[in-house]
């Protein structure tokens, strides 16, 4: 059997499940309801600007928070030999074992007016406090969420640092400082550049998180999407078209990116 | 030039209980290019890297120009490192690689421009400052580690098997290169390496090395043509070593019967090692041949034939520019500056028989050859002797 016809059952699936449906939203955006052409579908959505506005601000608070706590972790991790490494990796990963539906409202319970944490705080005769249906709940779900995929990445990279790379610095003159800001920092940035994608993108797109945890109040792109699509202000086109406009802006974000880190492919491939 | 620089004293490596280095005792002088020689595993690499400072001596103490250095970390020496498989900066190109050292130390950046410059002038790598790494060759990857150590006009530089990778005709270019820079630097080379025939080309000093111990330290030629005991005579160069005692001063004994030689000072009848290089025996008809026996193997090698003779069971490697067919019976003769004599040592017996270490020679590692040698083995053992 020739090597290319193995791909073809997963062309097909990518034609059928990937491509068309692209079709399909871009015919949406491009067209109202009774089928003629139209660019108000994009017009309108300057009314929504603060959305995006919102959506991309916390997607990016949280993608830097993420990169804050992960950047020390993946480090450490891969610097550690033995079992630490191995358990430290392992409780990385298992909450994403679980079901992301359930991690999310298991952090409701936690989070909720009358939930565990303000129950903890009353029984040391500390006030409450509101952290459900706010941003900071959103920004923590998203963090808690996608973590794992800024610590992987980089993990990943700095791991395949070739230690005598290291060694070369430090033989030049590099003490452990001057080693990591210019020898081990720029060489884990594709790491970087992959972690910020991968968190960066579903955050931006989450409306399970805004919804049960932001209590809905504050609309993020996703929910007004999934609304545009099944909820009260049905219209396809308008859903269309800002899933459209979500997904260039995303795309040149990452362009822009990876115009900087070279080699990202071999990190994207974790 | 005979000033000491670096001196090694006592010095001792053991990694879990394995022992790499025991109790190594090595000066090295100032400009001089020295190589550390052996197997892998001899412990070259490590007491390298204790002289670069990467690996901590499990006790003795190395000194540098007279101050004790032991706990010096790598960065404060003024020693830099040429790494195997060269280890440049994959994310910096070629300038900025060769500037590593120099923005550490803040030198200013005309200065800097000025000296990286003239250095990859000394490597000939001028217009290839914006190069990255990866899109060089592996000789210009070489030059860049070489350029990117010597910027820092260090007073030693280590080299780790720095011509490992590269192919042949390269390295021999290389090894020239490497010899003609450290003369225009002016600075310590040591230099690590398992392929003895860089070390010949290279060195003012030869440091022989295996199971931790130093085996011999001297010039090339004192390496070659004096080694010390069968270890030496066999890593170094291709040696015929045999068991033989010496009855007197310039006379070896061997085969039953004595042969003139230049060594002395051995005690009356003491067993000796006795090596013939593969170059120095000479071919002669039968009749006037000092011993006698049957060729089992020859090799055509471009400058010369390799043949393998059988003398009563042991095989020599005799090297020689005139043919002889496999089977026919030869003589030879060898000059009395042929023989060298060493002391019996932990190493007599294990080198320098060509048929027990056939490996060493890749056309008896072909299973047939072996497998009709062993057929013929037999009668031809009657064949030693000269009658």
């Amino acid at each position: 059997m020739r090597n290319k016809y193995v791909a073809f059952p997963y062309v097909g699936w990518m034609a059928l499940f990937v491509v068309a449906p692209l079709i399909v939203v871009v015919v949406y955006a491009l067209t109202t309801r009774d089928g003629s052409l139209t660019l108000d579908n994009f017009s309108s959505m300057l009314q929504y600007a603060p959305v995006f506005g919102r959506s991309f601000f916390l997607a990016l608070l949280a993608t830097a928070i993420c990169i804050l706590l992960g950047y020390p972790m993946a480090y450490y991790l891969s610097r550690e030999r033995g079992w630490l490494r191995r358990m430290a990796t392992m409780l990385i990963m298992l909450p994403m074992w679980m079901n992301f539906l359930l991690r999310t409202y298991s952090w409701v319970f936690l989070l909720e007016r009358n939930g565990l944490f303000n129950s903890l705080l009353e029984s040391f005769g500390l006030p409450k406090v509101n952290i459900i249906d706010t941003s900071g709940a959103v920004v923590l779900g998203m963090v808690y969420n996608f973590l794992p995929f800024m610590v992987l990445p980089i993990y990943s990279v700095i791991e395949k640092i070739d230690y005598r790379v290291i060694e070369a610095a430090q033989d030049l003159g590099a003490n452990s400082a001057q080693v990591f800001r210019r020898v081990i920092f720029p060489l884990s940035l594709p790491g970087v550049l992959s972690g910020i994608t991968m968190v960066f993108i579903p955050s931006v797109s989450t409306f399970v998180i805004s919804r049960l945890l932001g209590g809905g109040k504050e609309l993020l792109l996703g929910d007004l999407i999934e609304m545009q699509f099944l909820g009260s202000a049905y219209n396809p086109h308008l859903g269309s078209a800002i899933s459209l406009v979500m997904m260039v802006i995303v795309l040149v974000c990452m362009g822009i990116m990876n115009r900087f880190g070279e080699g990202e492919e071999e990190a994207m491939l974790l | 030039m005979s000033k000491e620089l670096i001196r090694l004293q006592d010095l001792c490596m053991a990694y879990d209980d394995e022992q790499v280095l025991d109790h190594l005792n090595l000066y090295i002088n100032d400009q001089e290019f020295l190589t550390l020689l052996g197997p892998s595993g001899c412990g070259k690499t490590t007491t390298l890297r204790i002289i670069g400072g990467f690996v901590t001596p499990t006790s003795g103490d190395v000194f540098f120009d007279g101050v004790r250095i032991n706990d010096v970390p790598p960065y404060q020496r003024k020693i830099n490192t040429v790494f195997q498989k060269y280890a440049l900066f994959p994310h910096l190109n070629v300038f900025e690689n060769v500037a590593f050292g120099l923005r550490l130390k803040k030198v200013p950046e005309k200065e800097l421009r000025q000296r990286v410059m003239e250095m990859l002038e000394v490597v000939s790598l001028k217009g290839f400052e914006n190069r990255k790494p990866d899109a060089l060759s592996g000789g210009q990857q070489q030059r860049v580690a070489i350029a990117r150590a010597l910027v820092n006009r260090p007073k030693v530089l280590l080299l780790d098997e720095p011509l490992g990778a590269l192919d042949l005709k390269l390295r021999k270019d290389m090894q020239i290169e490497l010899k003609k820079i450290q003369q225009q630097v002016g600075i310590t080379f040591i230099y690590v390496t398992h392929d003895q025939e860089e070390a010949l080309t290279m060195s003012d000093t030869i440091v022989v090395m295996d199971g931790g111990h130093i085996q011999q330290i001297g010039t090339p030629e004192d390496i070659y043509n004096e080694p010390k005991n069968a270890f030496v005579a066999d890593f170094i160069g291709e040696s015929n070593i045999i068991d033989g005692v010496m009855p007197r001063d310039k006379v070896v004994k061997m085969y039953g019967r004595e042969f003139a030689c230049l060594d002395g000072g051995f005690a009356e009848n003491e067993p000796v090692d006795v090596v013939i290089r593969p170059e120095d025996i000479d071919i002669v008809p039968v009749e006037q041949g000092q011993l006698v026996g049957t060729v089992t193997s020859v090799t055509f090698k471009g400058m010369q034939y390799d043949i393998i003779v059988d003398f009563r069971g042991f095989k020599w490697l005799i090297q020689t520019t005139d043919h002889s067919p496999v089977g026919a019976r030869i003589g030879v003769k060898i000059d009395p500056d042929g023989f060298h004599i060493m002391k019996k040592s932990q190493y007599s017996g294990m080198f320098g028989d060509y048929s027990s270490y056939s490996e060493e020679y890749d056309e008896l590692s072909d299973a047939e050859a072996l497998d009709a040698e062993e057929d013929t083995d037999a009668q031809r053992r009657e064949d030693g002797y000269a009658e």
